[in-house]
């Protein structure tokens, strides 16, 4: 009761925060979506936590609430964007193609998702009264484990990623190298 | 030892809340003419992707969506720092964000 309670709590949170991002009246100015956005990380951090994975929601905090909207944030002060620089939001007949195709698929893909409720394996399912979860899962030691005995490459890889991204940065960033 | 959560949210809710939000974030990149804003809907449908992975973790009792979504988090960073660098360059350039005026290629 209390995991559905805290469900419908942080998905209402996480989707209307996420609209007023893309929302016309709240986003005309760049700063209130960039802080409906990190309200809206904050309800996908409780959304991670109910799915017991604590480090990640943790790091979606630090990571993506803290350093990326903060880089979001410096860009928009930096920039210091007016009506002229923001232009027009011009809207296509191309665009409203897009819109309502995504509608469509979406919503086809929400009844698929919620007719096929039965066949998807959940807690509820009366074959699986309990989902398998070990003690542990989703702390650091767990995840880890999984990261450094099967998937170190890829970890290494993303080291590497982050410093190209470092470098691009820079170089597309500077007046002139 | 097998601790007894009760998983009491299922499973396709939290898939149809993953697929809300990654229309949300698409509507976003389609239709938002500001750069900025249209980076942040791409932030949307990574965490909405997030979301999903976690989702199928926790049913699965498995540790490998976590592993998967901290990479996204990684890949998400560094294309935020790329993408914020490309719209200031573009920005001392052109003097504006919006997408629409960006049409150097189309002559």
């Amino acid at each position: 009761m209390f995991e559905q309670v805290m469900f419908w709590l942080f998905g209402a949170g996480a989707v209307v925060t996420a609209g007023m991002v893309v929302a016309p009246p709240f986003n005309r100015n760049p700063v209130h979506a960039a802080l409906a956005l990190i309200a809206s990380f904050f309800c996908m951090a409780g959304l991670y936590m109910l799915l017991l994975a604590h480090l990640l929601a943790v790091l979606q905090i630090l990571v993506y609430a803290g350093a990326i909207m903060v880089l979001f944030l410096f860009v928009i002060m930096l920039l210091n964007l007016g009506d002229h620089e923001l232009g027009k939001q011009s809207s296509s007949v191309g665009q409203m193609i897009g819109l309502v195709a995504m509608a469509f698929v979406t919503s086809k893909l929400v009844v698929t998702l919620a007719t096929s409720a039965d066949s998807l394996p959940h807690g509820a399912d009366p074959a699986a009264p309990e989902a398998l979860v070990r003690d542990g899962f989703g702390t650091v030691a767990t995840v880890g484990d999984a990261m450094f005995r099967h998937y170190l490459v890829p970890f290494e890889l993303t080291a590497i990623l982050l410093l190209i991204a470092v470098i691009g940065a820079v170089v597309l960033a500077k007046r002139n190298l | 030892m097998q601790e007894t959560l009760a998983f009491t949210v299922p499973l396709s809710w939290y898939l149809i809340l993953a697929a809300i939000l990654f229309t949300i974030g698409a509507i976003g990149v389609f239709t938002r003419r500001n750069a900025l804003l249209v980076l942040m809907s791409v932030e949307i449908m990574l965490n909405a992707v997030n979301l999903t992975f976690l989702a199928f973790a926790r049913t699965r009792g498995d540790s490998i969506g976590h592993v998967v979504t901290f990479f996204v988090i990684a890949v998400a960073a560094a294309e935020a720092a790329v993408g914020l660098a490309l719209v200031m360059g573009v920005f001392r350039h052109t003097r504006t964000v919006n997408v629409d005026s960006l049409r150097a290629m189309r002559r």
